[in-house]
């Protein structure tokens, strides 16, 4: 196929359009009786395409995109499992598509009971008293989250409290969300096992101490197995735990985040419910707590009224994080998938994708290094391959991986590591695939050793090749009308 | 077996023979035993694909769609058949955030058509690759005047702004420790004189206004800019995108930030979500933006690609320090307004506001003719307008939605206030036969 490089802006012509409106019968109505000062001076200056022009254009950028029906896309922590085309077809369904959100409670019923079950079955998979669905991604899930935290401590009076603890392999959002929430960050550090150093936690307890952020399996795909104790100290000095749900697919089927002892917490859709990832969005970040901090979720509230479901906004609420209910459109797309598993199949999900993880860990640490051995849950972490002579940096091994057609690991994170790969399967790949991932990166093993320019050089059959970044950010060009030729 | 876990009897088998454990149940070994979950989860039966179709179907059996005279946030435009049939390709479906631009030209691509158009549409100068929804897009560009002004902790806000984005607004402000204050409406617009009282301290660091307000009217904001940038202040306006295409935009009213929901260019009701945000600036404020940004640059051998840049900006570098913790956006519909955009282009967006202010003005006079109703500010509006009602207004918006109209959105804070919408879709013979409904109340 010939690579297409063309802007829509590019294939613009005066005088073409692409829709086609309704003829309107209003009479003697125009824009022109507005005042003049209120008007737009020079017209915005969109492109001029026929239907066919932006459909060509649309279909032709497409390939060159990579998607989880592509190939491969063992992205750490992102999760990317297949997206199930039910899901897609349910979403799609107009007795909820057109459903404005300003809508009177009794003209939305099925909507809402879908909202209520859905907040239902994520309390019931994570051991919390119940969610809130209107966070719009994980995020914001934790930002709300971090709300709900200083919610409780506020209403309390216990006004000291304004610092959260952050274990140093934590995922960027965490200390950026607390940040937002205007908490100060105390980090605490990792062992040399990966897991956080509970002697250091203990002495950065005190009655200043809002909570602590975790992640468990935590980013380098480890159980905090001492998670009782960090629960007991932490509530022990007052404070509360938190629980970034990122991580949350290994333990489907296996462990409960409110059974670890964590008071909130946050759920991807994208991740574990296997909405589709849209190129960056939008997910769904709903956020569960227990029952001591119900009374503080945001508003608007679902609640459920003998078989009648009603919206609410309690008094004591944090006040409102979303302009209406969240992406609801994911939310369908999520409950279409749990409602497929059932209680059968998604105590499966976990152990499933802890297989295929270990799989390949076991599979290629004689290539590649990997700094904590043990038995990972659904990622694992390599610092670079084994043989540091040859020169080839973790981001040759990415670029490398690309011409073989995947989709490179989650690469330079977490930060413990200077040459990090983090790679997770899903369980939603089969063996055939993993060991053709294996060989692949078994084959870029031997190749950085036998021909370390031609790795370096990678890749070299994608659509484009390696980038200058540098130039891109001392001299942003950000819009068409910016570029020069 | 099921049919999203490929994995047989025999793989099982031999992939836990590599690893070196004897069962499934080995791989959670480490686990304490008094938190594991042994139990099965209190859920529904796993249900087949039509099981499925028919639950949905019951559930959307309890919904009633209407025919919509409502705004508040949520236009009910006409959207093109190509849209949803583009962006379903699972090459942008099923890609996430474009970590690997050799592999991501698609996204990255459409991203930078995004933010030319959203340019175009506002007026601004840079733009990002999309926000959650309006609201947060607002309270982002609050968080971007505090930490330009670096010294000053206050923000200002308009009465008449949407009382949905102040709520978000308020909720950011009171935990990031931002202090916010609102400048009062006069006769349904922003008291400019009030603003310019409350910028006198020279301790605000940015003021937010929003066009079209939450009654529909289009604000002047006529020496607006000149009064903020006076006293160093940023300027930041929320505004209607669709509307852009025909109003005086926040660029050419002096905005340092645009900001608002995307919405309203053709994506689907859909209960209120997914929509997607946006926030465009001034250029000397784009290290300030928060988000995913995409620059335009060259490959090794010389092809124009796309590529994220200005990432120190951003939390997976940054962390604390950065501009904001967002990290997931909604990228998948900035597509879909791209494409409509594209679609639409510059004659189509200007013809929905045209025929959107037609139907309008003859719904709101057929109101007026009626008797019931009178206008609340007689302010220049384009598709939403505040109506006063005698009528008892729970009642008749209770018997319009029985006859299968909403019949536009009640306005907070009073109990005889309507606001209306009409877009481009709502026919005259639809609009008639809301009015001899409401003729026959009372």
């Amino acid at each position: 196929m010939k690579y297409y490089n063309k802007l829509i802006f590019e294939i613009s012509k005066p005088g073409r359009v692409g829709y086609s409106l309704p003829q309107s019968d209003f009479g003697n109505y125009s824009l022109a009786d507005l005042p003049q000062t209120l008007r737009r001076e020079t017209p915005a200056e969109l492109p001029e395409v026929s239907e066919l022009d932006v459909v060509r254009h649309y279909t032709n950028v497409s390939n060159k995109n990579f998607g989880v029906e592509t190939g491969f896309y063992p992205l750490g922590s992102c999760t990317m499992k297949y997206n199930p085309k039910i899901n897609e077809e349910m979403a799609a369904m107009p007795a909820f598509t057109t459903l404005h959100p300003r809508q009177s409670e009794e003209s939305v019923q099925g909507a809402l009971r879908l909202y209520y079950e859905l907040a239902q079955a994520l309390a019931e998979i994570s051991g919390l008293a119940e969610f809130t669905l209107n966070p719009f991604a994980g995020a914001h899930g934790e930002l709300t989250g971090l709300m709900l935290m200083r919610q409780y401590h506020i209403k309390r009076g216990d006004l000291k409290r304004t610092k959260v603890i952050v274990p140093d392999s934590a995922h960027g959002t965490n200390p950026a969300s607390a940040a937002v929430c205007g908490l100060e960050i105390v980090e605490v550090p990792s062992t040399p096992e990966g897991t956080i150093d509970v002697a250091k936690l203990e002495p950065l307890l005190d009655d200043t101490i809002a909570g602590i952020m975790m992640t468990n399996p935590n980013t380098l795909g480890i159980f905090e197995k001492e998670i009782p104790q960090i629960a007991k100290l932490v509530h022990g000095c007052g404070g509360l735990l938190y629980y970034d749900g990122a991580n949350l697919n290994p333990l489907l089927g296996r462990c409960r985040p409110g059974d670890m002892g964590f008071d909130i917490m946050h759920i991807n859709l994208h991740k574990t419910f296997s909405t589709p990832h849209g190129g960056g969005g939008p997910g769904s970040g709903p956020v569960g707590v227990a029952a001591a901090l119900v009374d503080y979720l945001p508003r608007p509230r679902v609640v459920k009224h003998g078989d009648r479901y009603a919206v609410e906004g309690g008094a004591d609420s944090l006040g409102s994080v979303s302009g209406f209910f969240g992406n609801f459109g994911v939310m369908m797309r999520a409950y279409a998938y749990i409602l497929s598993l059932g209680k059968e199949q998604i105590k499966h999900v976990g152990e499933l994708a802890t297989l295929n993880a270990n799989y390949v860990k076991e599979s290629l640490k004689d290539c590649y290094y990997l700094p904590i051995e043990g038995i990972c849950k659904h990622e694992f972490v390599f610092d670079g391959l084994l043989d540091k002579s040859t020169g080839v940096t973790t981001l040759d091994v990415a670029k490398r991986l690309l011409d073989y057609g995947y989709h490179a690991p989650t690469i330079y994170f977490p930060l413990l590591f200077h040459q990090s790969i983090m790679i997770e399967p899903t369980e939603t790949e089969s063996k055939e695939t993993l060991d053709e991932f294996i060989e692949a990166m078994r084959t870029v093993a031997r190749e950085a050793i036998d021909d370390p320019e031609m790795v370096k050089s990678a890749p070299h059959v994608t659509p484009v090749r390696r980038l200058d970044e540098t130039t891109a950010a001392k001299n942003p060009i950000l819009r068409f009308k910016d570029l020069n030729y | 077996m099921y049919k999203y876990f490929p994995h047989t009897e025999s793989d099982i088998a031999e992939m836990l023979e590599r690893i070196g454990v004897a069962s499934l149940d080995d791989l959670y070994a480490e686990i304490p035993e008094s938190i594991r979950f042994d139990k099965d989860y209190n859920l529904k039966k796993s249900m087949s694909e039509d099981e499925v179709r028919n639950y949905f179907k019951e559930l959307g059996n309890l919904n009633h769609p209407l025919t919509v005279f409502a705004g508040g946030g949520a236009y009910d435009h006409y959207s093109p058949s190509v849209i949803g049939q583009l962006i379903a390709r699972s090459e942008y479906l099923t890609a996430y955030t474009p970590y690997q631009p050799e592999i991501s030209q698609g996204t990255l691509q459409y991203i930078f058509e995004f933010q030319s158009m959203m340019c175009e549409l506002t007026g601004m100068e840079c733009c990002n690759a999309s926000m959650y929804d309006g609201a947060t897009a607002t309270a982002e560009a609050m968080l971007m005047a505090i930490a330009h002004a670096k010294k000053r902790n206050k923000v200002i806000i308009s009465r008449t702004v949407s009382e949905r984005v102040i709520a978000v607004v308020e909720t950011y402000a009171r935990f990031h420790g931002v202090t916010l204050d609102y400048i009062p409406e006069n006769d349904g617009v922003t008291d400019k004189a009030a603003m310019e009282q409350m910028l006198e301290a020279n301790d605000v660091a940015g003021v937010i206004v929003s066009t079209p307000n939450r009654y529909g009217i289009i604000e002047d904001f006529t020496g607006f800019a000149e009064s903020t940038h006076a006293h160093k202040t940023l300027f930041i306006v929320n505004a209607d995108p669709s509307a852009m295409a025909v109003l005086k935009t926040p660029g050419e009213w002096g905005a340092d930030i645009a900001c608002g929901d995307g919405q309203s260019l053709g994506m689907p009701l859909n209960f209120g979500g997914p929509y997607v945000g946006y926030l465009a600036a001034s250029r000397d404020l784009v290290r300030k933006l928060p988000g995913r940004i995409v620059g335009a640059t060259k490959d090794v051998d010389g092809k124009r690609a796309f590529v994220l840049t200005l990432q120190a900006r951003e939390q997976h570098i940054r962390r604390q320090k950065a501009n904001s913790n967002i990290c997931s956006n909604q990228s998948l519909m900035a597509l879909y307004v791209t494409i409509y955009m594209a679609l639409m282009g510059k004659r189509g967006l200007q013809e929905v506001n045209e025929k959107s202010y037609a139907g309008a003005h003859y719904l709101c006079d057929k109101l007026l003719a009626t008797g019931k109703f009178s206008l609340c500010f007689d302010k220049p509006f384009l598709k939403e307008f505040a109506v006063r009602t005698t009528l008892n207004r729970e009642t008749l918006m209770k018997h319009l939605e029985e006859k299968g109209f909403l019949a536009g959105i009640p306005v907070e804070g009073t109990d005889d206030t309507i606001l209306f919408c009409v877009t481009e879709k709502r026919t005259r013979e639809e609009i008639d036969n809301l009015v001899s409904l409401i003729e026959q109340e009372g």
